[in-house]
């Protein structure tokens, strides 16, 4: 096969995929892709919730077979998603707000080997987002399922 | 036995071709590196396998490839740090490939040179009077002037995988390199390049580029304290302590008694082709 004259350098960006997957990363790599989901995720159900709601305006029939549709455990299952997510997402951003100023990061160190990292210096912080969040999204789940 | 190690490496020629795996024995000497078994390679098995070293010491920042799925620079990693008789090594993620495993960084220079990345004052300097900086002042920028620009930190972020314009972690830590340095006068025209659409808020703190760096550089710090510093200056809340200058030098009079003094000149610039051109 001829070669090209002009063979050109070929593209090596990960795309989307490198949200989900870069390489053996940590933790926080992955909070970042969770974020972003959850966010899209409520704002999601946030458009679906005002579809909803916005069937009320053609009478009652129109809503009740609405809500009856949305009874469905499909639904139910979906609300319970989004509200775990919420609970993520709204702590995880708390945990952003303050990080993304610079704060729960600490102090520019001298680069002695070995080297370490804010982030991960504060790694604990990001543990705690996530244990509340798992706490939160299991005591939904009962409140939801169970009891 | 003789210990050996399997060196599968990605080979592309961009001559239209996709890429494939190729597969080498190299026998492992203790100590060796993973840029040592290329060169066993290229010297012994196959001369027309590509990639970029050039110091072998880890300080020109050539030679950062993606290893068993992780980003190392190749003359800085021992085989045996990566706990494996099988090596897959690819090119960096996020540059374009242009032969093997060497990938084109001009992106990364690009984008690193938007930042205006040197010391910006806004008089003349004084070459009499030096410019005094405490221990403290110099490690707030210390750690990030660290960056060898090897583009690691570019290859792990999850916001340059889906957007090849973002400025990166490593064009933002080196604005904050010389934003944080007491002697530098330019944050308010370095702004505007951060201060925009794939500037510094598209970073959302995935810190992988802090992870894999393998300066100690923290790119994902400096970012943030940018932003805390780009934030307070919306509110004229950004300011720098003026730096002091020292006492005046004078480059012709005698050192003070008890200084080390510099060695005697044995050649003159004339008599050698040191006096350039
Ligand atoms: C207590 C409530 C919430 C907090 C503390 C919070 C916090 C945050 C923060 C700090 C970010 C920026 C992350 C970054 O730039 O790195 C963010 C992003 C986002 N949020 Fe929220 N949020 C909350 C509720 C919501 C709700 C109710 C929605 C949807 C209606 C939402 C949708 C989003 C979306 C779509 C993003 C963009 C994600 C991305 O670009 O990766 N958030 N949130
Ligand atoms: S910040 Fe670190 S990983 Fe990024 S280019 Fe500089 S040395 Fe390489
Ligand atoms: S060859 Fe220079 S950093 Fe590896």
């Amino acid at each position: 096969m001829a070669i090209p004259l002009k063979a050109r350098p070929v593209q090596n960006d990960l795309g989307i995929v490198g949200w989900g997957w870069a390489g053996r990363y940590g933790l926080e790599r992955y909070l970042y892709t969770l974020h972003r989901l959850t966010g899209l995720g409520v704002l999601f159900y946030l458009v679906l919730h005002i579809f909803a709601t916005s069937t009320r305006i053609f009478g009652e029939p129109a809503w009740k077979a609405t809500m009856g549709f949305l009874h469905h455990p499909a639904f139910r299952f979906g609300e319970y998603l989004v509200f775990a997510g919420f609970v993520f997402h709204a702590l995880n951003g708390v945990r952003l707000i303050f990080q993304e100023l610079g704060y729960l990061l600490g102090k520019p160190t001298p680069p002695v080997f070995p080297y370490s990292y804010g982030l991960r210096d504060f790694r604990p912080v990001a543990f705690l987002v996530v244990v509340l969040a798992v706490v939160g999204a299991f005591v939904a789940f009962c409140d939801m399922f169970l009891v | 036995m003789e210990r050996r190690v399997s060196v599968k490496v990605q080979r592309y020629a961009s001559n239209g071709l996709p890429p494939r795996i190729e597969q080498y024995e190299v026998p492992q000497k203790e100590g060796m590196t993973i840029l040592d078994a290329l060169m066993f390679i290229k010297e012994n098995l196959d001369g027309s396998l590509a990639f970029r070293a050039s110091c072998r010491m880890g300080i020109c920042g050539s030679c950062a490839m993606f290893v068993n799925g992780y980003p190392y620079l190749a003359c800085h990693t021992q085989i045996h740090e990566i706990g494996k008789q099988e090596l897959i090594i690819k090119p960096l993620p996020n540059f374009p490939v242009v032969k093997d495993l060497v990938v084109d960084l001009s992106s990364l220079f690009d984008r690193h040179r938007t930042v205006l990345p040197y010391l910006i004052r806004s008089e003349e300097p004084d070459d009499t009077r030096p410019i005094v900086q405490r221990p403290d002042e110099l490690e707030a920028f210390l750690k990030f002037s660290y960056c060898i620009k090897c583009g690691i930190c570019v290859s792990g972020c999850p916001t340059c995988a889906s957007d090849p314009t973002f400025l990166g972690p490593q064009a933002l830590a080196q604005a904050w390199r010389y934003s944080a340095d007491n002697r530098d006068e330019g944050f308010a025209k370095r702004k505007e390049s951060l201060d925009r659409p794939h500037g510094v808020w598209n970073c959302h703190l995935a810190g992988a580029c802090s992870e894999a760096c393998p300066k100690g550089v923290d790119p994902a710090l400096g970012i943030q304290r940018l932003k805390r510093a780009l934030i307070a200056s919306y509110f004229g809340l950004f300011r720098k302590r003026k730096a002091t200058l020292g006492p005046p030098v004078s480059w012709e009079a005698a050192p003070p008694e008890g200084a080390p003094r510099p060695p005697e000149r044995t050649v003159t610039p004339e008599d050698t082709s040191l006096s350039g051109d």
